[in-house]
């Protein structure tokens, strides 16, 4: 059984690897998720964002100007999640009113 | 239950450690316009600051730097930033969060209100992050009873 487990896991990095070698090159101008138009020929939105943040927002880091400023109401409801996330464990976690109770009774 | 232990060199260490790692977490929320980073992680690494000298200190030490009753607030403060910038703009006559819009001092281009309004955004979503870490790791010590 436990050389099966091996045996799939060794399948499993060789199909990975496989894989990665058709992968394009990092930073390839004429890759497919870098051009102007799709395959089904629409327009590709990020192509915008990659001319146009520097003008729009006066900063270098492109990945900042998508989640800060075109993408800005995605990320405060990542903030909201992060910030209910933190209410619920002050309600679950949290035992001490349940305690006083039952000294008091 | 378990019981906890005061060690000198375990405090000392942390307290050698942290006031950098908090330095690092700023740094990373305000450069975060030029370098990878941004509010979250910079958020995460405020906490961490803290959370170090919560672990090495306990109760005791912990009250003195940020107290636990100050986390809620604190949270609601940067989710408050984040929505009060974005209801800003609105009122000035733009879309929610349309930093354009928002009423700086001076005469200033559309590029650069742009890039004030993302810093000060990251800089909620930071304290808000910074918060609740903090919030969660107090309120699961609260509810296992000990430290």
């Amino acid at each position: 059984m436990k050389a099966l487990k091996i045996l799939v896991l060794v399948l499993f990095a060789a199909v990975l690897i496989y894989a990665s070698s058709g992968l394009p090159n990092r930073g390839d101008a004429d890759n497919l998720m870098h051009a102007d138009r799709s395959v089904i020929n629409t327009t590709v939105k990020g192509s915008y964002f990659i001319k146009n943040a520097y003008r729009d927002a006066a900063t270098p880091n492109m990945v900042t100007v998508v989640l800060g400023d075109y993408r800005s109401i995605d990320t405060f409801g990542e903030q909201v999640v992060i910030y209910t996330a933190g209410l619920i464990t002050l309600l679950v976690l949290r035992r001490t009113r349940r305690l006083k109770k039952e000294i008091k009774s | 239950m378990r019981r906890q232990y005061d060690s000198p060199i375990v405090l000392l260490g942390a307290r050698l450690l942290s006031p950098y790692i908090m330095l690092f977490g700023w740094y990373v929320i305000i450069h975060g316009h030029y370098s990878p980073g941004g509010g979250f992680q910079g958020g995460a690494l405020l906490a961490a600051s803290v959370l170090l000298i919560r672990v090495a200190g306990g109760k005791r030490v912990s009250r003195l730097q940020i107290a636990e009753f100050a986390t809620t607030p604190l949270a609601v403060v940067g989710v408050v930033i984040y929505f009060a910038t974005g209801l800003v703009a609105m009122a000035m006559g733009g879309y929610f969060l349309d930093y354009e819009m928002l009423p700086f001092p001076g005469d200033m281009e559309a590029s650069m209100l742009r890039y004030y309004g993302i810093l000060i955004i990251e800089v909620g979503i930071g304290l808000a992050v910074m918060a609740i870490l903090i919030m969660i790791y107090d309120n699961m010590v609260r509810g296992e009873d000990y430290a």
